[in-house]
């Protein structure tokens, strides 16, 4: 594409920034589809947002936005046209010309993604001087090239002095790299930018102003985005169409507004329904099974191993994306009767029963250290028996330094935790088995938490032989009762963790914790690293325990609308301090501190953006499910 | 989180490097010296043999110093190695200094021909391998690298010496003696099979870990970003890829030159080549326990500054491990 | 309500798709390689050659044959050696003291590096940076060199090089252990272990050692190589108790002044050594090529 051609496509006000039609991405190896038949458009200055899970091949297709696919991935067919321009059809050079300026990329992990020996004012400068030549075939100086970065500096909110730039990515914080691969993005004035999931791992608050930046830049400068997150209340609060994609199809295509009010499709609805609310405490309904990988997928719709609103017909061939409202699509071939007759499936409200007057655990006065640096500072609270308190602070607060020092693995503080009467030590070796016992632990990566070497059935024995509660034959028995409990099947006994998803390996975890009928169980993130619906049934399974078992839960969470869902009260960890502890409704209802209610201003979530839309929630209390 | 690049902090680092150098030193000596003269046994009786006569045998042992307590001997022998004074040679009855000089000449130009030539030469196929992965010069290079590295030297050095000197082509001279007196610069064909053998010892290790390395790099986030960012290929090769590349490769690269120190032993042997790698295998043949001493200590002390430089040389290229200084 | 068991699962039986990967089965799978399969035929075939070897050999090793040096011909496959022996003979009885000194020094070496290596990386505090200043004194040496300096005192006694090779074994092997174990200890599963209060020996080889034997494994054998060819070249240098032994390397050198013109008597140890070396080479690599491949399907999900 030749400067001038360039400058024309530029020009073009054509309705569609870009226009991607029946695109098709396969494994290249064994041509199998791992995207297909997916075909969207978005409008200059909109923001389109992609939805959907792990393996939906959400990131696949924002990539290939830039014609650009993974190692082991190749794009098979359909057409990606930026103006006229297919983007597939272009050569490596033209290619190379178009990325960076005419269609930028914001990854998601931005401290991986900007190079660690090379200074950050350089990897600013590089996007510029690589299209200099293309804008007006004039090399612009270096002095103009230092004005256009301090002006990009500006418009991403960081300090334009030279000093800045001179640091190298890991002197920056989390949101200052996600902010730099924003100016990037932004510099060459492109006209479509991916977005893919450029806020996960940021606390609440940057994340906040990062969003606002994106939204702020688009308006600004007529920009089409596609914003591609598994999060729907950030999407919800910035998209303006979104689109949901699952197993590699798109499912549903519309408006934010009709979405997320009345969703066409079962899966979409599902997805909606399994999200946390900030308001009012209903349990969360997750979506049974899991998504088919590539090469696995059934012959007729994707997801109708899962629905159920599923009839014979799904089965035997692929649904349509057809529309069933003025700009809104579905893939479905009961759309209509989940439009009209479907409600929003919304769960039961829990039954919180009445804590008990003994404190299961306490904290008195607790500081807590890594080497010199004090990061807990006096921290008092108690956790009663048989509730669940939440603990929610961001990442820093020091709240999973707490959780630590109550489970005897951190051991450098001081103060005073106790179990009922009983002082703990502070090391989880020097206290006696049975304490041992009665304090569980749940870690947050369920793929770091259980042994790769051993079985299902060997995990979650291991408390059993530690604590010598049970052995041979009973212990079996016992594993399978466990196993059953966390809903899954006896057969687990024997598989590896590798065979088992994020969700499965959470529930194995659990069992674990369990077996041994601890009296406190402290989960520690146990869902942040799972998507939305998985993360809704776990909450639901780790709710319905604790009440069964009468557990006291010490639930460790950043996300404030899951603690709605789950515990009775929650306390606010800010900077090692507890700023505000009640119950749940007070707390996150009328907050008292400035801190909590910052929090909660920043939160996304889906009652905040549907407000902002204008729409209102439909009437409590829940209607029947489907 | 703001830490500034201070070069007070390199040398601060290249310091205490320095410092537990020496302390490895130290240790070292410790273990020549417990090795040769303070093991159970009669060092001077294994030096002349069993046919000794008792005048002979003390003499040698005032000559070790070996009836003095092994404190005092530890000592007296340490003083005189920082002084430079390394004893006599028992074997050729002249100062250790006089005889492994001119050796040590020797072998730092045959040591220094093969890491001129190996390195850049590893460099240059292992990063070729790991852009053309997986097609045929990367299938050819690996199997070929993988099956020489497996090779010992020695067997390296009589197959050239087979294939080039004695029996297929007789093209470079089979013995590589250097008339004493003479540098090994004025007979550079004498110099070809021991470098090439050395050479074949080395580059494969080299080339295999810039492969990986520069195949990590290559998949990294920010090559994929460099390359969406549409800079150009060249761009993306010199300065995304190959600087994070080359950081682990130093590390390799000393291990691999002090491995050469040992590798010489054997190749000077086969050839003749005199150097200080044959003047060890004769001294050990003769018990000359100051030379085995004193050539340990030199190996050791090669070894340590080489581990020293890759030590900042990784410093210098890897900034994120800079401001923790 | 807790859900009916199996409800939430019942949707779809997910099938068993990635075989599990455990350690018997990381060999299991490299067998799958063709260079695995070749490197196992390779050193079978030589240690048989080194124990079967005597017994099928047509003369004694050290029986006079024919003139020094003379060229294949009746009697001698291969011709002779340097001192009329047959060098058939003396090839199929040069093996056994190699392999079996091999062995026993970096089995040796294995379990020593591994123990410290391992506790180093689960010590993680000053006792991880002892052990560690220690390794670095002894790697100080290159390995050849240690077994000259202690055959140099002690005399060249098959225990000497093994002690020798054995000692600067366990340092690198160390070295290779730790770095495998570092990022298993800072797993979760490590950490739960430790609530639970499991002896630390228990975590350190019920749960850190079986994570790290894809390294360790690879590592193993390349030590087997390496001190293979020490071995071999301490007898080239001339470092054996008895001279007239029958062993490879010695061969070599003994035999090396005739290259030009009965070539055979160096060349058939050169080709035993280089193909037993060769052989546990292609076996590290291949185990190492399916701990990636593995490691790579798994990061992919």
């Amino acid at each position: 594409m030749s400067t001038a051609e360039f400058a024309a496509a530029r020009a073009e006000p054509t309705r569609a920034a870009v226009s991607v039609q029946d695109l098709r991405i396969e494994l290249a190896s064994t041509r199998t589809p791992v995207v297909s038949d997916i075909s969207f458009e978005i409008g200059r200055g909109e923001i389109l947002g992609l939805v959907g899970e792990s393996g939906s091949g959400k990131t696949t297709v924002g990539l290939a936005l830039l014609g650009h696919a993974r190692r082991g991935l190749s794009i098979a067919g359909g057409s990606v046209l930026l103006g006229d321009r297919d983007i597939l059809d272009l050569g490596d050079e033209e290619l190379r010309r178009l990325r960076g300026a005419l269609v930028s990329y914001v990854p998601q992990d931005p401290a991986s993604s900007l190079n660690p020996a090379l200074r950050v004012g350089i990897q600013l400068r590089e996007v510029l001087e690589a299209h200099q030549a293309d804008r007006n075939g004039q090399r612009a100086s270096r002095g103009d090239h230092s004005e256009r970065i301090a002006e990009m500096m500006r418009e991403v909110a960081l300090p334009d002095e030279r000093e800045f730039l001179r640091r190298y990515p890991h002197e920056l914080s989390g949101g200052q790299q996600q902010r730099i691969g924003l100016a990037m993005a932004f510099a060459n004035r492109p006209r479509l930018i991916v977005l893919d999931e450029p806020t996960t791992g940021l606390d609440v608050t940057t994340q906040a102003h990062v969003l606002e930046t994106v939204r702020q830049l688009a308006k600004l400068h007529d920009v089409a985005a596609l914003y591609v997150s598994h999060d729907l209340a950030v999407v919800a609060a910035l998209a303006d169409r979104v689109a949901v994609m699952y197993a590699g199809r798109l499912v549903e295509l519309g408006t934010a507004e009709t979405l997320f009010t009345s969703a066409g499709h079962p899966y979409t609805r599902r997805l909606i329904g399994a999200i946390p609310r900030l308001t009012g405490g209903r349990s969360l309904l997750g979506i049974p099974g899991r998504a088919a990988s590539p090469g696995r997928r059934p012959p007729g719709c994707s997801f109708a191993p899962r629905c159920s609103m599923r009839i014979e017909q799904c089965d035997q061939e692929v649904p349509a994306l057809r529309p069933v409202g003025p700009d809104h699509l579905v893939r479905c071939i009961r759309a209509e009767e989940v439009l009209t007759k479907e409600q929003r499936r919304i769960g039961d409200p829990i039954e919180m029963p009445a804590a008990g007057d003994l404190a299961a655990v306490r904290l008195d006065s607790v500081v807590a250290l890594y080497g010199r640096h004090e990061v807990v500072h006096s921290v008092s609270f108690s956790l009663a028996a048989h509730e669940c308190l939440a603990l929610v602070g961001e990442s820093g607060s020091g709240k999973t330094t707490i959780a630590r020092a109550i489970a005897g693995l951190h051991h450098n503080w001081t103060g005073k935790i106790t179990l009922g009467d009983l002082p703990l030590h502070t090391s989880a070796r020097r206290r006696d088995a049975d304490t041992r016992r009665r304090i569980q632990y749940i870690f947050q990566n369920p793929y770091g938490s259980l042994n790769p070497r051993r079985t299902v059935g060997e995990i979650i024995g291991q408390p059993l032989r530690v604590f010598g509660t049970a052995s041979g034959r009973d212990a079996d028995r016992r594993v399978a009762e466990m196993l059953e409990r966390v809903s899954l099947t006896a057969s687990y006994a024997a598989r590896y963790p590798d065979q088992l998803s994020g969700g499965e390996r959470q529930r194995v975890a659990i069992a674990r914790a369990l077996v041994c009928d601890p009296a406190v169980l402290i989960c520690d993130e146990v869902t942040s690293a799972l998507d939305v619906s998985v993360q809704a049934a776990i909450v639901e399974l780790l709710g319905n325990l604790q009440r069964d078992l009468g557990l006291s839960m010490l639930f460790i969470t950043h996300n404030l609308p899951l603690v709605r869902s789950i515990a009775q009260r929650v306390a606010v960890l800010h900077d090692g301090v507890v700023t505000e502890v009640g119950e749940t409704a007070q707390v996150l209802g009328s907050p008292a501190e400035p801190y909590t209610r910052q929090l909660i201003a920043d939160t996304p979530s889906l009652e905040t953006a549907i407000a902002e839309v204008g729409i209102a929630e439909p009437p409590t209390p829940a209607t029947s499910p489907g | 989180m703001r830490a500034r690049f201070r070069w007070g902090g390199v040398s601060r680092f290249i310091v205490r490097r320095l410092l537990l150098g020496l302390i490895v030193l130290f240790m070292v000596s410790l273990v020549v010296f417990a090795a040769t003269q303070a093991l159970p046994g009669d060092p001077a009786r294994a030096i002349l043999g069993r046919s000794a006569t008792p005048a002979a045998l003390a003499a040698l042992r005032r000559h070790l110093h070996l009836n003095q307590a092994v404190f005092s001997q530890y000592w007296t022998w340490l003083t005189g190695l920082l002084r430079g004074k390394l004893g006599t040679s028992i074997a050729a009855q002249v100062p250790v200094t006089t005889l492994l000089a001119p050796k040590l000449v020797n072998s730092a130009v045959l040591v220094a021909v093969s890491a001129v030539v190996s390195i850049p030469l590893s460099i240059a196929i292992g990063s070729w391998a790991a852009l053309k992965r997986d097609k045929i010069f990367d299938t050819l290079s690996s199997n070929l690298l993988l099956v020489l590295a497996a090779l010992p030297e020695f067997v390296v050095a009589v197959v050239l010496v087979l294939l080039l000197a004695t029996t297929v082509f007789q093209v470079l001279p089979a013995i590589s003696t250097i008339p004493p007196g003479s540098r090994p610069w004025n007979f550079p064909s004498y110099l070809v099979l021991p470098a090439l053998t050395l050479v074949i010892a080395v580059a494969p290790y080299v080339a295999r870990i810039v492969r990986a390395s520069m195949i990590e790099v290559l998949e990294s986030d920010y090559v994929e970003m460099a390359r969406l960012k549409g800079l150009p290929e060249r761009t993306v090769m010199l300065r995304h890829a190959l600087p994070n590349a080359l950081g682990p490769v130093f590390q390799v690269i000393a291990l691999n030159l002090a491995y050469l120190a040992g590798g010489i032993v054997v190749v000077e042997y086969v050839f003749n080549y005199g150097g200080i790698g044959s003047a060890m295998q004769e001294a050990v043949i003769n018990h000359d326990l100051p030379v085995v001493q004193a050539l340990a200590m030199l190996i050791a002390a090669v070894y340590v500054v080489l581990n020293l430089l890759a030590d900042v040389a990784t410093i210098t290229v890897t900034p994120r491990l800079r401001t923790r200084l | 309500m807790i859900p009916a068991a199996g409800a939430d699962m019942a949707a779809e039986a997910v099938p068993l798709d990635a075989p599990p990967v455990r350690a018997t089965s990381l060999l299991r799978r490299s067998l799958r390689l063709w260079r695995t399969r070749i490197g196992i035929a390779l050193v079978g075939l030589l240690v048989l050659i080194a124990i079967v070897g005597p017994f099928i050999a047509p003369h004694g090793s050290s029986a006079f044959v024919a003139a020094p040096f003379s060229p294949p011909g009746k009697g001698a496959v291969f011709g002779t050696d340097h001192l009329g022996q047959d060098v058939l003979s003396r090839l199929l009885d040069g093996g056994r003291s190699i392999l079996l000194m091999a062995l026993i020094a970096t089995a040796a070496g294995l379990i020593a590096g591994v123990v410290i290596g391992l506790v180093a990386a689960y010590a993680r505090n000053a006792l991880d940076d002892v052990l560690m200043r220690g390794m670095d004194v002894i790697m100080a040496f290159p390995q050849i060199m240690l077994a000259l300096v202690a055959a140099a005192v002690v005399g060249p006694h098959p225990w000497v090089i093994i002690v020798a090779i054995a000692l600067t074994t366990v340092p690198r092997i160390a070295r290779v252990a730790r770095g495998a174990a570092l990022p298993v200890v800072e797993r979760d599963f490590i950490a739960c272990s430790e609530a639970m209060g499991v002896p630390r020996w228990r975590i350190l080889f019920g749960d850190l050692l079986p994570n790290t034997l894809g390294p360790l494994m690879v590592e193993a054998s390349l030590r087997m190589t390496y001190s293979i060819g020490v071995i071999a070249a301490l007898a080239f240098l001339g470092l054996s108790t008895n001279p007239n032994d029958p062993n490879w390397g010695l061969m070599i050198q003994d035999n090396r002044t005739a290259l030009a013109f009965q070539p055979w008597g160096a060349v058939m140890p050169i080709i035993a050594i280089a193909l037993l070396t060769m052989g546990t080479g292609l076996i590290g690599d291949g185990i190492a090529r399916t701990a990636a491949g593995i490691d790579r399907s798994r990061g992919a999900e």
